[in-house]
This record gives structure tokens, C-alpha cells and sequence, in this order.
């Protein structure tokens, strides 16, 4: 069995009197696309960081291909390429030259004309950074991740802010890496790019890992419910809908009650029935099947975006 | 490794340059704005007197040397501020490449202004002959990294650009006003010219001074060339010491006492010459020769 090429055990930072990570624990394998998914200020950024060489832990252990990224200098900045979730560039460096200037630190690297090509940055190879777009600049800020050609990729909310066009560009990317073999530790609070892009996930709340497997895995752990959205004409009672048959969980956002069922037209028609008996009218209805923002919500009974 | 750290200095070095040269502002503070007060100063004060014209480009090209501090300053701070550092963080390479580049680029820029400014006192407002230009080059060239890395310590020390601007204007307004940049030293009372012998300006104000009017000894440049240097070692060091290259890495209130080794040398050189120098002397001397003597006048020989 070969050696992760990520391994975190046992993290813990702290920023004064709040604590950032709360023993975060994970191993990432060879050419695997693992997330860390969750909410913000869950502790996802400053966990990257540090594998990033950026942050000091206060105790744990981090490891990126065998190395103790804080104390390996060049040698470890040689393997890794990153996506900052906040970062810059002079705003009148042209992208060629952003390009460019990136690779010519690095004892290995790719060709210039090429990653312009390969991220669609072509049109724009004379313009000033501050005149590109921010899916643009987010794509610039990929490719220079990857001007060395890097065995390990971080990329730390590489899609937040973005629209949504976007970022199913931005993905492409990220699957362009996976096919390519490309270790990647990505960062997200957006479930559709954990669901659709990794390998793996961990969810990441209060500084803590709850729960890792495969997306599907993930899933299934969900007790393999149905998701319920229903707004009613009146609010009921706490843990009313809770007892409706087939109900594994209920729990109120908004104004919209979010039922978990085991079987889904049992919890249906009781719940008409509760309605009718109450005097209460259903104004929406809608069913989902069990996603990672259901598994999130079933772990720390919030939601992701709360 | 060694060669690593040159090389990257370089790269750094270009790009810097490279960005200097599109932003306008920069343009204008260390070409046009100069240029500005060269001519005004000489209208006003030269009057004609070929020796005052010589003196007044000294002050000039004081000027242009010291504004490397605020400029530099000003830019590591923006550049920490706005997370560009943080991104330069993740390639292989340290904080002296960096801090180098910042000190190697500054100099390639002042180096046309200043060539500019003495070309435009001789050619457009007369000066006679050229000065003593191996001392205004070596001068220039030991000042311009000095200041620098005076720039780059402002830029370790303080947390903000609010911070950084009100650090600069009053280091700058001492380092104008009371090193015989603006207003001859020897106008001074004689206590504050005792004083302006503890700042590093002093020493490259009448170096320059005295390089342009072809008034002084080279044992007199000499000693403004090894108090420069011993600033700039001392001030590039620590400015490595202290760099930063996260936004919200504050520095210690303990760690700003590093600041104070910078002045060691110079508070060091202020002793010497306020008990046994001859400097404040020589620069009185010096004042009365300009006053009436001209350029035609060889240099003294002390």
C-alpha cells in the first residue's frame, strides 16, 4: 500500500480565542479529487493553507508527499500548485506575463503559449489583470497553479462568486485534472461540485471532520431518504411533522419544513391527513432525492449556505 | 541555492520595473515632480550664480534619492494589503528576492531620472562644468539602496496603508527639512545642525551637495558612502528579519524594536561628529566658498 500523498492528523490551529480547527484528521491518495466540504469559517481554508506550507499549525500533523510543508522550502513549493481563495496580482501585469513570470521560478515548467491555449486565455494574453473578468482572472489564477506542472493541486473555493456559466467552466478544469491523475484537494460550499467532482469529501463543520466517504457513500449514510420540501398556510408545532410515518427527520428553514422519509408516499399521505385534521393547507410540495446538503443538514441539522 | 536568489531577484526585478513604468503616478512623482522643483528652485534662489544652480541640483537629486523610501513603502504595503504577496508566497522563493528586487528595480528607475535631471541643469539651465559625477553616481547608487530599504522597513512595521502614509510624511518631513535638502544646513542654528548629524538624509544630502559643486574632499564622500552603506546592511537585514507577506500577520510591538538597530550606525557616526568630526566645520566652510565662490572655482583641498 503505497504512502498518501496528503495526510492531516490530529489539526489544530486556533486564531486568538477562536478555535479554527478542532483536530482535523484525512489522507488524500494518489491522483484522488478530494473535498472539503462546508460551510463558511468551518475551518476548510486555514486546513488548506497549512497544507499549503501558509499557516502554522498549533499541533497535528500535516504532509504533503512526505514533506513537512512549513519547514521544506523550495522543495515542497516545487510539487504543489494553488488556488488562493484571497489573492491578487499587480493590476497592470499583463496575463502573458503573469504567466510567464510564475514559470520562470520554477526548475520545471510548462509552456506559456500552452496554458494560455488550454484555459482559454488566448485573447486576452496582453491584457492588464485588471481588465479580465473574475472567471478570467480565476482561470489565470488555475493556470498559474499549474505553470509547474504540479504533482499535488490546491484549490480553495476556486468557484465562490463566480456565475454560474462559469463555473462549469471552472469544472471542466478541475475534471481535466482528474483526468489527468492530478492530486487536488478542493475546497467548496457548494454541493453540486462536491456531488459532481470528488472522489472523496469530507464534511467540515466548527473546525471538525464529521464525516468521509465517496459522494455516494456519503449518501447512502443518509439512511437513503427522500427528501421532502413542503410550505404550509400555517406553521405547526415543533417535532409534529417529526412524527409523521416514515419521517426519519424534520426540521424548519425559512418557513420551509424539510422532511427526511424512509418511504416517501407514506409521509405524503400522512401528512395530508395531519393538514386536513388541522386546518392547514399545503402550498408546495416538492420531493429530491438524497443529496450531500441532506447529509450535512442530517449531521449538523444546518444548512450548508446558513 | 545562491544562484536561485539571483536569478529570481532578477525575474522580480524586470516585472518590477516593467510595472513602474505604467503607472502614471509614479511617473509623475519621480520624473515630472522633481524636474518641477528643479526649476522653480533655480528661478527662485540661483539667480544665475552657476555655483548655487550646482547646489540646488544636489537638493534635487536628494530628493529623487529619499522619495525611494516612500515610494517603496507604499507599494510592499499595497501589495501585502491587496494579497499579491501571499500569491508570490506560494512560489520557491524568499523573502530576499523580494526585498532585493524592490531595492534593484528602485535603482534602475531613479537612475534616468537623476541622469535626466543633471542632463536638464546643465544643457537648459546653464550649469558650468559637470560636478564630481563618480561621486554623484556612487552616491546615488548607495543612497537610492539605502532609502530603499529604509522603505522596505516602514513596510515591515506598520499594519495599514493609513499607518504607512503617516509614518512616511513624518520621516519625510525630518529627512527634508532638516539634512540641508531644502534649506542649506549651515542656515541651522548650530544645535539642530548637531542634530541632523544623527540622520542618514545628512549624509547624502551634503554628499550630494558637495558632489554637485565639486566642493568636497573624497575623504569627506567617503565617509557619506560608508555611512550609507553601513545603513543599508543594516536596514536590508532588517527588513528581511521583519517582512511579511500576510495581510493580517501583525507584528509584535517587540519586534518594532528592531527599528532601532537602523539608527545604531548613524546614531554612532552623530556621536563621533558632533565630539570629535570635523564635519559641521567643513560644511560651514563649504556654504561660505558657494557664497562666494563659482563653479569655476577647483575643488579646496582640505
Amino acid at each position: 500500500m503505497t504512502e498518501p500523498v496528503i495526510q492531516v492528523e490530529g489539526l489544530y490551529k486556533n486564531y486568538g480565542t477562536v478555535a479554527a480547527l478542532r483536530g482535523v484528521s484525512f489522507s488524500v491518495e494518489e491522483g484522488e479529487v478530494f473535498g472539503l466540504l462546508g460551510p463558511n469559517g468551518a475551518g476548510k481554508t486555514t486546513t488548506v493553507e497549512i497544507l499549503e506550507g501558509m499557516r502554522t499549525p498549533d499541533s497535528g500533523l500535516a504532509r504533503v508527499c512526505g514533506l513537512d510543508p512549513e519547514k521544506s522550502g523550495s522543495q515542497f513549493k516545487e510539487m504543489i500548485g494553488a488556488v488562493l481563495q484571497s489573492t491578487s496580482l499587480p493590476a497592470k501585469i499583463r496575463v502573458k506575463e503573469a504567466i510567464d513570470l510564475f514559470a520562470n521560478f520554477y526548475r520545471v515548467h510548462g509552456n506559456t503559449n500552452d496554458l494560455l491555449k488550454r484555459f482559454q486565455l488566448e485573447e486576452k494574453r496582453d491584457a492588464f489583470y485588471s481588465q479580465l473578468s473574475g472567471g478570467q482572472k480565476q482561470r489565470l489564477a488555475i493556470a498559474m497553479a499549474l505553470v509547474n506542472n504540479p504533482q499535488v493541486v490546491f484549490l480553495d473555493e476556486p468557484t465562490a462568486g463566480l456565475d454560474p456559466q462559469v463555473r462549469r467552466e471552472i469544472y471542466d478544469i478541475i475534471e481535466e485534472l482528474k483526468g489527468g491523475k492530478k492530486t487536488v484537494l478542493l475546497t467548496t460550499h457548494y454541493i453540486e461540485e462536491a456531488e459532481r467532482l470528488c472522489d472523496r469529501v469530507a464534511i467540515i463543520d466548527y473546525g471538525r471532520v464529521i464525516k468521509i466517504g465517496t459522494p455516494r457513500e456519503l449518501k447512502h449514510a443518509s439512511a437513503g431518504t427522500t427528501r421532502i420540501e413542503v410550505r404550509l398556510a400555517k406553521p405547526v408545532e415543533n417535532g409534529v411533522l417529526g412524527q409523521l410515518d416514515a419521517v426519519a427527520n424534520a426540521r424548519e428553514f425559512d418557513g420551509t419544513y424539510v422532511l427526511h422519509s424512509t418511504r416517501a408516499p407514506h409521509t405524503i399521505v400522512a401528512l395530508v391527513k395531519h393538514l386536513e385534521s388541522d386546518s392547514n393547507e399545503l402550498q408546495s410540495l416538492e420531493m429530491f432525492s438524497p443529496s450531500l446538503e441532506d447529509v450535512f443538514i442530517e449531521l449538523t441539522g444546518r444548512r450548508l449556505r446558513d | 541555492m545562491a544562484s536561485n536568489v539571483i536569478r529570481n531577484t532578477w525575474i522580480l526585478t524586470k516585472i518590477r520595473v516593467r510595472l513602474a513604468m505604467r503607472n502614471r503616478t509614479f511617473l509623475f512623482f519621480s520624473l515630472i515632480m522633481p524636474l518641477g522643483f528643479l526649476f522653480f528652485f533655480v528661478t527662485i534662489f540661483s539667480k544665475g550664480d552657476s555655483a548655487w544652480t550646482a547646489y540646488i541640483l544636489g537638493s534635487i537629486l536628494t530628493m529623487t534619492v529619499m522619495g525611494s523610501f516612500w515610494g517603496l513603502s507604499v507599494q510592499l504595503v499595497m501589495f501585502r494589503e491587496a494579497g499579491i504577496l501571499r500569491r508570490f508566497r506560494l512560489a520557491p522563493l524568499g523573502a530576499g528576492p523580494m526585498l532585493a528586487s524592490s531595492i534593484l528595480s528602485n535603482y534602475i528607475l531613479v537612475l534616468p531620472s537623476v541622469a535626466i535631471e543633471i542632463l536638464v541643469t546643465k544643457f537648459a539651465l546653464h550649469m558650468q562644468g559637470w560636478g564630481n559625477l563618480w561621486a554623484i553616481f556612487l552616491l546615488i547608487s548607495i543612497g537610492s539602496a539605502t532609502f530603499s530599504a529604509f522603505g522596505l522597513i516602514v513596510a515591515s512595521v506598520t499594519n495599514t496603508m493609513q499607518e504607512t502614509q503617516v509614518i512616511n510624511q513624518v520621516i519625510w518631513t525630518a529627512f527634508l527639512f532638516l539634512s540641508g535638502a531644502t534649506v542649506p544646513l549651515a542656515r541651522f542654528p548650530h544645535w539642530i545642525q548637531g542634530a541632523s548629524l544623527f540622520m542618514p538624509a545628512t549624509y547624502l544630502a551634503t554628499g550630494l551637495e558637495n558632489a554637485a559643486t565639486n566642493l568636497a574632499t573624497h575623504s569627506e564622500i567617503i565617509t557619506d558612502l560608508i555611512a550609507l552603506g553601513i545603513g543599508l546592511l543594516v536596514a536590508f537585514e532588517i527588513s528581511r528579519r521583519l517582512f511579511r507577506w500576510e495581510p493580517e500577520a501583525k507584528l509584535p510591538g517587540s519586534a518594532k524594536l528592531w527599528v532601532l538597530a537602523v539608527m545604531i550606525p548613524f546614531i554612532a557616526f552623530g556621536v563621533y561628529e558632533n565630539v570629535k568630526g570635523d564635519r559641521l566645520a567643513l560644511v560651514r566652510q563649504d556654504f561660505q566658498m558657494l557664497n562666494s565662490t563659482s563653479m569655476a572655482t577647483p575643488p579646496k583641498s582640505h
